[in-house]
């Protein structure tokens, strides 16, 4: 069903990947998907369905939950890394903003920026100033010298978002940016995203629940569903799609009272079998 | 000054020396579990094997003071190492417990490899420090004590200084506040738990030639790190100002107990106080449980 996109030129290609977790649990089942370069790719679906895991899949982290890639390969612009260490891939281009922010709480805002500085090592290029990152966010400018830990969500969610301009990546993957943010400030933070996606050409994979905001600033997406890709396609198609418009954009499809029961009661009636 | 005050500080000084080398001891122990999270009950040991690597280096081979010192420091460094890389990275996800007990054996098998070298009994170290006294004011202070007060001293503003404003420090800390977060943004973790351990057993062998130079040394000298593990669960596991201050605090503590009670009381007084600590702070006067935010 997921017959991919065009791809032309993709910075991410992953194939067929499957992992089991502490050699028991599998959470992915033969996912595949890719990112062409310089374009914003969103990975939607539900709680549990393996969204985070392919992330951490990608990024090397797996191993520190006790997960591993147990089939499949994943080529990051052009190169197997499947085996690569984590900290590696990050010097490589490859920055992961995991799920719930995961600041340096007990460091200064400033020296969050210091460490994010560890993934130009080797690398020849000069330290990103860090001005930068303060353009896009000037209140972390107000708060450089204070703890981290001490600052709001979204705060935290800039300097998270921070430390990825200071790695000067070619690929980002965000997990959740939304997660327990206000409306408002989700739509300040995703304008933002969108707007370091177009000003640096950095490519990005964002795995979102809030598919709304994710669509608005995607230009392709993937539907995935218990370790697997159910549907994919440009946003502006799947952003019509009828069952997307219900299941994920919050569209009621069938008129009348909406109600939750009729709602769990049709899904597990009809899955994405299409 | 009357006598009585003179003497108290006496004792005061000689409290703030070993409490500086307890400090050190305890700092040792602190940038160890601050960056891996292990308890390294064998700090004690390679104290004692700092000392001990004195000995060989300077009455041994008879090097002169200035090479057997920085020999010494490196041999813990080297030690650090090969434990990090062939006992404990191997150990990585298992349960803390099997980690610490893999430290306790660790200990027990260096006092053993120590008694084989040099047998059981006590060794005094070529002496490097003059025995002429300093006298601060009137009050007489044993010039070995003001020395490794002074060195004491040193090592922990520069550490203080490292970790604040070098980029490896702040590498360090990031670690221990976020593994999974450290790999994110690029760091190489594993790297800095080698240097942590590197570090964290150098700084205990200086501290065990210093303190061999003020009483000697046995293969049971390790017993000094019992005291350093009540600093650092007193002042916080992961608190670099919590070793400070527990360490000079349980020095002070220990003389004025020692000359005003007597000897027997200092246990006493030094684990009473580690009791009540634990029931008031479980986890350190400064140590940190976790940022709450309301």
């Amino acid at each position: 069903m997921a017959q991919g996109q065009d791809a032309s030129d993709p910075i991410l290609q992953v194939e067929n990947i499957e992992v089991i977790y502490n050699k028991a649990v599998q959470a992915l089942r033969g996912l595949s998907l890719s990112v062409p370069k310089g374009k914003v790719v969103t990975l939607l679906g539900s709680n549990g369905a393996g969204k985070s895991t392919t992330l951490k899949a990608i990024s090397g982290l797996l191993g520190l939950e006790d997960g591993a890639l147990s089939a499949g390969r994943i080529l990051f612009d052009g190169q197997d890394i499947s085996r690569m260490r984590p900290h590696d891939l990050v010097r490589a281009g490859l920055f992961h903003i995991m799920e719930g922010r995961r600041i340096f709480e007990d460091l200064t805002v400033e020296e969050n920026l210091t460490a994010a500085t560890f993934a130009l090592s080797g690398r020849g290029v000069a330290r990103t100033p860090f001005d930068l990152v303060y353009d896009y966010f000037p209140r972390l400018h107000e708060r450089r010298h204070q703890r981290a830990g001490y600052m709001s969500g979204g705060e935290q969610q800039m300097l998270a978002i921070g430390r990825a301009l200071i790695a000067q990546p070619k690929l980002i993957l965000l997990d959740e940016p939304s997660l327990g943010l206000s409306p408002l400030l989700v739509e300040e933070i995703f304008t933002i995203i969108g707007r370091i996606n177009r000003q640096t050409g950095v490519s990005m994979l964002l795995v979102e629940q809030n598919a709304n905001v994710a669509m608005a600033i995607a230009h392709y997406g993937y539907i995935m569903e218990t370790g697997k890709i159910q549907l994919d396609g440009p946003t502006e198609k799947l952003m019509h799609d009828q069952d997307v418009r219900e299941f994920y954009l919050g569209h009621g499809g069938h008129g009348g009272e909406k109600s939750y029961r009729n709602i769990k009661h049709y899904k597990r009636r009809k899955r994405w079998l299409s | 000054m009357s006598d009585d005050l003179l003497f108290f500080t006496e004792v005061t000084l000689a409290g703030l020396g070993s409490g500086a080398l307890l400090a050190l001891t305890a700092l040792s122990f602190v940038l160890i579990y601050k960056a891996t999270r292990v308890i390294n009950l064998a700090v004690g040991e390679t104290l004692m094997l700092g000392g001990y690597l004195f000995l060989a280096f300077a009455a041994g081979m008879g090097l002169p003071v200035w090479a057997a010192l920085p020999l010494a420091i490196a041999g813990g460094g080297v030690l650090g190492a090969i434990v990090e890389r062939g006992l404990i990275r191997p150990m990585l996800g298992k349960s803390p417990i099997s980690v610490f007990m893999v430290t306790v054996g660790l200990g027990s098998v260096l006092v053993g490899l120590v008694e084989m070298l040099w047998g059981t009994d006590p060794r005094t170290l070529p002496g490097f420090i003059a025995n002429t006294p300093v006298f601060i004011g009137e009050a007489y202070v044993s010039r070995k004590i003001v020395v490794a007060f002074i060195a004491a001293a040193l090592v922990i503003g520069v550490f203080l200084a490292l970790f604040r404003f070098w980029r490896g420090g702040v590498a360090l800390r990031a670690t221990a506040s976020d593994q999974a977060a450290a790999y994110s943004c690029g760091i190489n973790v594993p790297g800095v738990f080698s240097i942590a351990w590197i570090i964290g057993c150098a700084t205990a062998a200086g501290t065990g030639v210093l303190l061999g130079a003020i009483g000697g040394i046995s293969p049971s000298m390790g017993i000094f790190g019992l005291s350093a593990l009540v600093v650092v669960i007193v002042g916080g596991l992961d608190s670099i100002l919590g070793a400070l201050i527990g360490g000079l605090g349980l020095g002070l503590i220990q003389a004025w107990t020692g000359s005003y009670l007597g000897g027997e009381y200092q246990s006493v007084v030094t684990f009473g106080l580690l009791i009540v600590t634990l029931v008031i702070r479980p986890y350190g006067l400064f140590g940190t449980h976790e940022i709450e935010r309301l």
